[in-house]
């Protein structure tokens, strides 16, 4: 060692963090694992307990949450068992809804996505900058602004009926219309950024040789682009339908009793003594399942993609 | 050869898309300026609803929910922000390591689980446990769900940054502290910079979970707008509105400025 220095410590290669990955680590593992990971298992042990008056819960475990959900045993639990719709109604509305909101975003996201991967790169930042701020601003307010415009005295009747296209107030509010608006308002940017990403992966040079070949504008997008795009496609229709499955705002500002939606019902059940935790809880726990479902489905598809 | 690039009405659809996602927004903001007490007819321009938020009788309310807002989301954004850094160091810096992807999963939860799961779970898990709702109880969740929401931009900028710069340091015997306050975190700050303020919008804006896990008498600013709104829309929301939507714009875009600057040195 020449003159008796120590060798420098990168020699050893790396940069030294690997000592230090756990106590690096542990902040996260205990902020989303003891705050959010560990809670969600609890909520799903607190769907099999007792219901208390006033909306506490006794530890005794039992199947009635899920049995209130399916099951209609009459007013005194005495009667046999007959299928209970309200809830399963629920649900497919809300399978509905967020089905409706994910077509209508696919519809309009995919142009969308096209015509700004199509631009040059410079002014592609700039329309990818103008889809994705309406994301940013509070989904509150935009959600309240949304009933502000198309209220039935709001500024879009008011232009309408001005323009001589309507002689009296279309009313939206309260629609199963107005939800899936808002839905489509709400998760629009999450459809457009996926297909973007993959149309711009896209190699032009496919659809070109395909127009050598005398093939129409339509028939390549039919059958080269879309092939080849799809899981963008896909990553997009989950973005805008798991949060639409689940949303509170759009269904409870714009919709009403006959819009009733997923995300309400779970949300009155926490409400005040009127409440039921361990019935939400179980709610909950359904809807989380049937995420989980679409997600494996994707991740298999994907996967089954891969190895082709 | 642009034919195969061009679709008709194409156009037409983006920029119907923008007039959607736009229209309200705008309507709103013009609105919020109204002189007219009715939000139906126009009564000219005026910022009385705006003073009508700063001294009106509801002013108190609303100040209370701003200080709320904007404290549990310096707080949250800081806090999440320390930790992405380190979970980024860790994750990109220390080469393979069991239950690598687990980790990943894990700090991509917040994003995977739907909001009104995470408020009912985080509700009934604070129940047990014993902890009263309020303050605290909203910060960390909070500080929960903005994690990957710091971590995406700061793993993608530290990703990109090369191990030399660092090696290069340790080899003039610079610490490992000194090699990461001197030389690693100015090379990672824009993504620093860029994961705090979405971190910080992203906990500014929350209402479902907020909703949950504030407890009686707590309030931010979106549990108040939405107390409010349930009894109609009224000019004063509108100006409150106007202010926070301005706030998230200007968030974002300096977000979005600083990534472009760190573009530009990109190592």
């Amino acid at each position: 060692m020449a003159g008796g220095v120590l060798p420098p410590p990168s020699n050893r290669g790396g940069t030294g963090w690997g000592p230090l990955r756990v106590p690096l680590l542990i902040p996260t593992w205990v902020m989303i694992g003891i705050f959010l990971l560990l809670p969600v298992l609890l909520m799903a042990v607190y769907s099999f307990l007792t219901k208390e008056f006033r909306g506490g819960v006794i530890w005794d475990f039992t199947l009635a949450a899920y049995d209130q959900f399916f099951f209609d045993r009459g007013l005194f639990g005495d009667e046999p068992p007959v299928i209970e719709w309200t809830y399963i109604s629920i649900f497919w509305r809300s399978i509905w809804q967020a089905g409706v909101a994910t077509l209508a975003c696919l519809l309009v996201g995919f142009p969308t996505a096209w015509f700004i991967a199509t631009r040059a790169p410079a002014q592609r930042t700039v329309w990818l900058f103008l889809i994705t701020i309406p994301y940013w601003v509070n989904l509150l307010i935009r959600t309240v602004s949304l009933k502000f415009l198309i209220r039935d005295n709001g500024p879009l009747n008011e232009a309408l009926i001005g323009l001589g296209l309507l002689d009296h107030p279309l009313p939206l509010v309260n629609t199963n219309l107005a939800v899936q608006l808002g839905l489509f308002y709400s998760y629009l940017p999450f459809m457009v950024l996926p297909i973007y990403a993959a149309v711009e992966r896209y190699n032009f040079a496919l659809s070109e040789a395909a127009s050598d070949l005398y093939a129409g504008r339509w028939t390549i997008l039919r059958e080269i682009v879309l092939p080849m795009v799809r899981p963008g496609i896909v990553a997009g229709c989950i973005l805008v339908f798991v949060p639409s499955l689940g949303a509170f705002l759009a269904p409870d500002l714009l919709g009403g009793a006959k819009t009733y939606m997923i995300g309400s019902l779970i949300d009155e059940q926490f409400k005040g003594s009127q409440g039921n935790w361990p019935f939400g809880a179980a709610i909950a726990v359904i809807l989380m399942t049937m995420v989980l479902m679409v997600l494996m489905a994707q991740a298999r598809a994907a996967l089954k993609g891969e190895r082709k | 050869m642009k034919g195969v690039r061009h679709y008709p009405g194409f156009l037409i659809l983006t920029l119907g898309c923008l007039l959607v996602l736009y229209a309200p927004l705008v309507v709103v903001t013009i609105y919020s300026f109204n002189d007219s007490s009715s939000i139906t007819s126009w009564g000219g321009f005026s910022l009385r609803w705006y003073v009508d938020v700063l001294t009106g009788p509801e002013s108190a309310r609303f100040a209370a929910a701003a200080w709320n807002s904007i404290t549990i989301a310096v707080l949250a954004a800081t806090a999440s922000t320390a930790i992405a850094v380190a979970a980024a160091l860790a994750m990109i810096r220390s080469g393979r390591f069991r239950g690598k992807s687990a980790t990943y999963a894990l700090i991509n939860l917040p994003l995977l689980v739907p909001e009104i799961v995470t408020a009912v779970a985080t509700l009934i898990f604070f129940s047990v446990i014993g902890l009263t709702t309020g303050y605290l109880t909203i910060l960390i969740a909070h500080v929960t769900f903005c994690i990957p929401f710091a971590y995406l931009p700061i793993a993608a900028r530290l990703s990109g940054i090369e191990e030399v710069y660092e090696q290069a340091a340790r080899d003039l015997y610079a610490t490992r502290t000194q090699a990461f306050w001197l030389i690693l975190l100015p090379l990672m700050m824009p993504g620093v910079v860029s994961g705090y303020l979405l971190a910080f919008i992203i906990s500014l804006d929350d209402f479902i979970i907020t909703n949950f896990v504030k407890g009686a008498g707590m309030e931010t600013l979106p549990t108040a707008i939405f107390g409010s709104v349930k009894q109609g829309i009224k000019p004063n929301i509108m100006a409150i509105s106007t202010v926070m939507l301005a706030v998230s714009v200007l968030f974002v875009s300096l977000s979005y400025l600083v990534n472009r600057i760190g573009q530009k040195t990109r190592t």
